[in-house]
C-alpha cells in the first residue's frame, strides 16, 4: 500500500501530487489512482454463466438498455444489468432476493444487444439454488409441492379437475368417457379448470366452441399442469416428470391439434415438449377463434356498450408472437370502443404472474412499490377503460385483485376475451356465467 | 450414530374419501396417499440435527399401502442416509398403533440409534400412541409434542410444547423416543430431480415383517360423517350478513 494514499470516504486519494509540474493536491486527484471497479472480481459472474442455460449472463456490457422496459424496475430497484453489476460488488444471485423478482417477460432480451436471455438465465440459476438446498419463498414451495402432489398449484383434487364441466351448460367431451378421436384437444389447464374466474371463461370458451359446432374434447381428470412456470421457476425435474406424464396420456388418444387456453401452456407444447417427444400443432383459443371470425361475425349479435383496453400477456405475444388475433376479435365486437395502453404489443407490461410470480406475490409485493398487476391496472384506467380485456388464466385474478387494491373497483371489470365474444353471441350474460 | 425417523403414510383427504362395499374399510382404489404431515417434521428436525451433528439419518417405515418407497426416496433425496421398509403380509391392511410399535420395535433395536423422532400424532393415531408406546417397548426414555431438539452428550435436550404457550425444556438420556410435533423450520423441499436421482442411485433394505396376531379391537363399520345440521347459512347482502352475524353474536353475549 502506498503510504502517501490516505483513506477518504471509501476512495484513495493523495494529499500531495505534482504530475508534470502541475499540482493536483486534493480530493479530485483519485481520478488518476485506479478505479474502484478494478478491485472486483469476476468470479461471481463467472460461477452464474457456469450453469447451464446461464452462460449468456457474462456477456452483459453494461449499456442498461434493459433496465428502462424491466416491468419490475418500474415499481422496484432491479434490472437485468443491474444483477451483473450485483455479482461484480460481491452479491451472489443465488442468495439474493433479487433471484425470485424476475417474470421472465422477456422484454430485457427484446433490446438486449448482446443477446443476455433472462429466459434461459433465471431457471437455470434457480434450479441450482434449489438443487444446493437453499430455501425458497414459502408460497412458491407450496404451489410446487401441490404441483407435485396433485398435478395443479392450487393443491385441488385432481377428480375435480373436470367438475366445471357440469356447469357449462353444452356437451363437453371428456376423452376418457367418449373414445373417439376429436379434431382439436383443448388443453383446458389449471386455473381454467379450478379458479372460479378461470372456470366463467372455460364456460364462456366451451358455448362457443359449441356454438361453432367444433369438434372438440378435453382429458379432464387426466390432465396435468403444462408445468411451463414450474420450470421458469427453477423446477426443472417437477417440469420433466409433468411433460413425460402428459405426453404418456395424450398419446392415448387421437386428435389433430390441440387448442390452449393457457399461454404458458402455448410455450411449453411450443417449445419444451417436443424435446420430450411430444410433437403437436398447437393454437392458443384467440388464434383458433380469430381463424373462425368469418363463422362467427354472424353470431356476434348483441351490443357491448364497453370500452375496452387490453393486455397482452408476455407468453402470447413477445413469447410466441402473437398480437393480432386478440386484436381481431375484440374489433369484431359490436359497439365496444377499444383503445390501446401506451404499453402495448411488443413493449407490453407484464402482470407479474410468468416465471414463477403467480406464486411469489406477498415475496415480490414486499419488496416493490406496488405489484405489477397494479401499475398495469392503474394504466388501464388512465385509457378511460371500463373493461380490461385478457387472454390468459393468471391474469383476471391477478388484475381484479388489483383493481381491488388501487380502489377502481366497480370502475374497471377484467374480463377474458372468451367472456366479451359469449356475451356478444348472447351464450352468457353481462354478469360471469357461474356466479 | 444414527437418528432413526418412523415414517407412516396416511389417506390425503384432499379427494374424497369413499368407503368400500364392505362398509369397513376404505376404497383402496380411489385413495391416494401422503406422508403423515407430523412425520415430515419428525424427518425436518432429525436431518437439522445431522447438519449439527453429523449422524446418519434413517427412515423406516411399514409397507402398508404398496407406496411407501415415494416417501423413503424422498427422505433420501432431502439428505437421509439409509430407508428401511418392513414388507410382508400387512400390505394392504391398516395397522393399529400398537401392532405398528410392535413390528418396528426389533428393527429400531438393531439400528441401535440415538435417537427415534416420530410424528407427534397422525389421523390414525390421534392419541398420539406410538412415540410412548415404542418408548415402552424399548425401554426408552419418551416425551412428546416436542418443538426442538439438541444433543448433548449422552443425552438431548428438548423443549416440549405444554398448554396456553407454556413451553418445557427438559433433558432425557439417550436412546430416547421422541413425538415431534414441530420441526424448528418448515420442513424443506425437495426438488423432483433430486427425488428421481435417489430413485435410481439408492437401495431401499427391506425386512420381512408378518401381520402380528393382536386383541385389538375389531372394526365393524367405518361410517361418512352425518352432517349434524346445526349450520345456518347467512344469504343476502354484505351488509343484511354483517347485521346478522352481529345479531348473532349479541345474543350470545360475545359483541
Amino acid at each position: 500500500m502506498d503510504s502517501s494514499l490516505r483513506k477518504v470516504q471509501d476512495v484513495w486519494e493523495q494529499d500531495t501530487a505534482i504530475v508534470e509540474g502541475v499540482d493536483i493536491s486534493g480530493p479530485w486527484n483519485r481520478m488518476f489512482g485506479q478505479r474502484v471497479i478494478w478491485n472486483y472480481t469476476p468470479e461471481l459472474i463467472d460461477e452464474i454463466a457456469s450453469f447451464p442455460g446461464a452462460e449468456s449472463f457474462a456477456w452483459c456490457y453494461q449499456c442498461g438498455k434493459c433496465v428502462p422496459v424491466c416491468p419490475v424496475d418500474v415499481v422496484g430497484d432491479y434490472g437485468p444489468r443491474k444483477l451483473y453489476r450485483k455479482a461484480q460488488t460481491g452479491i451472489s444471485l443465488l442468495d439474493s432476493p433479487d433471484l425470485w423478482l424476475c417474470t421472465t417477460c422477456m422484454n430485457c432480451l427484446r433490446v438486449c444487444p448482446k443477446q443476455v436471455d433472462m429466459v434461459q438465465i433465471m431457471p437455470a440459476v434457480r434450479e441450482q439454488a434449489l438443487l444446493s438446498g437453499r430455501p425458497l419463498p414459502a408460497e412458491l414451495q407450496e404451489a410446487l409441492e401441490n404441483t407435485a402432489r396433485y398435478g395443479n398449484p392450487l393443491g385441488q383434487p385432481p377428480r375435480k379437475r373436470e367438475a366445471w364441466v357440469k356447469d357449462a351448460g353444452v356437451p363437453v367431451p371428456i376423452l376418457h368417457q367418449i373414445q373417439r378421436p376429436v379434431e382439436w384437444l383443448w388443453w383446458v389447464e389449471c386455473y381454467p379448470s379450478y379458479h372460479p374466474r378461470g372456470i366463467d371463461a372455460s364456460i364462456a370458451l366451451a358455448r362457443i366452441f359449441h356454438a361453432l359446432g367444433l369438434d372438440f374434447g378435453i382429458l379432464g381428470r387426466e390432465e396435468k399442469c403444462a408445468g411451463d412456470s414450474q420450470r421458469l421457476a427453477g423446477e426443472r425435474g417437477l417440469f420433466e416428470m409433468l411433460a413425460e406424464e402428459n405426453i404418456r396420456t395424450l398419446s392415448k388418444y387421437e386428435f389433430r391439434h390441440i387448442v390452449v387456453t393457457d399461454p404458458h401452456a402455448l410455450n411449453a407444447f411450443r417449445k419444451q415438449y417436443p424435446k420430450y417427444g411430444g410433437q403437436y400443432d398447437v393454437w392458443h383459443y384467440t388464434t383458433l377463434l380469430a381463424r373462425e371470425l368469418p363463422r362467427l361475425h354472424p353470431l356476434l349479435t348483441r351490443q357491448l356498450p364497453y370500452r375496452l383496453t387490453f393486455h397482452d400477456p408476455c407468453y402470447l405475444g413477445r413469447h410466441n408472437g402473437e398480437y393480432d388475433a386478440p386484436r381481431q376479435l375484440i374489433e369484431a365486437l359490436p359497439g365496444v370502443e377499444f383503445t390501446e395502453m401506451p404499453r402495448c404489443r411488443q413493449n407490453s407490461y407484464c402482470c407479474g404472474g410468468g416465471g414463477g410470480g403467480m406464486w411469489l406475490d406477498s415475496f415480490a409485493a414486499g419488496r416493490q412499490r406496488r405489484r405489477l398487476s397494479e401499475e398495469r391496472v392503474l394504466e388501464a384506467v388512465a385509457t378511460g377503460a371500463d373493461t380490461l380485456v385478457i387472454c390468459c388464466p393468471y391474469e383476471v385474478s391477478r388484475f381484479e385483485d388489483a383493481v381491488k387494491s388501487t380502489g377502481y373497483e366497480g370502475r374497471l371489470r377484467v374480463r377474458d376475451i372468451a367472456e366479451l365474444l359469449a356475451e356478444a353471441m348472447g351464450l352468457i350474460g353481462e354478469e360471469p356465467a357461474k356466479a | 450414530m444414527t437418528l432413526a425417523v418412523i415414517l407412516k403414510q396416511v389417506p390425503d383427504v384432499v379427494e374424497e374419501l369413499a368407503i368400500d362395499p364392505s362398509g369397513t374399510d376404505l376404497d383402496r382404489d380411489s385413495v391416494s396417499y401422503v406422508v403423515n404431515e407430523f412425520d415430515e417434521h419428525a424427518l425436518e428436525e432429525a436431518l437439522l440435527l445431522r447438519e449439527a451433528t453429523g449422524e446418519d439419518v434413517v427412515v423406516v417405515g411399514v409397507d402398508t399401502t404398496g407406496e411407501l418407497d415415494q416417501a423413503l426416496y424422498t427422505a433420501l433425496a432431502k439428505g437421509a442416509q439409509r430407508a428401511v421398509k418392513l414388507v410382508g403380509d400387512v400390505e394392504g391392511s391398516w395397522l393399529s398403533t400398537r401392532a405398528l410399535a410392535g413390528l418396528l420395535a426389533p428393527v429400531i433395536r438393531e439400528l441401535s440409534p440415538r435417537l427415534v423422532l416420530t410424528g407427534v400424532q397422525a389421523p390414525d393415531d390421534l392419541d398420539g400412541q406410538l412415540a410412548p408406546t415404542l418408548g415402552a417397548l424399548l425401554d426408552w426414555p419418551h416425551t412428546g409434542v416436542v418443538v426442538g431438539t439438541e444433543l448433548a452428550d449422552g443425552l438431548v435436550r428438548v423443549r416440549k410444547e405444554l398448554w396456553g404457550g407454556i413451553m418445557l425444556d427438559l433433558e432425557l438420556a439417550t436412546p430416547a423416543v421422541l413425538g415431534i410435533q414441530a420441526a424448528r423450520a418448515t420442513p424443506r423441499y425437495v426438488p423432483v430431480g433430486r427425488v428421481r436421482q435417489a430413485m435410481r442411485e439408492s437401495t431401499i433394505e427391506e425386512v420381512e415383517v408378518e401381520t402380528p396376531v393382536e386383541s385389538a379391537p375389531k372394526l365393524s363399520r367405518l361410517r361418512a360423517p352425518e352432517a349434524a345440521g346445526r349450520a345456518e347459512m347467512l344469504t343476502g347482502s354484505p351488509s343484511d350478513v354483517v347485521e346478522r352475524i352481529l345479531e348473532i353474536l349479541r345474543a350470545r353475549g360475545l359483541y
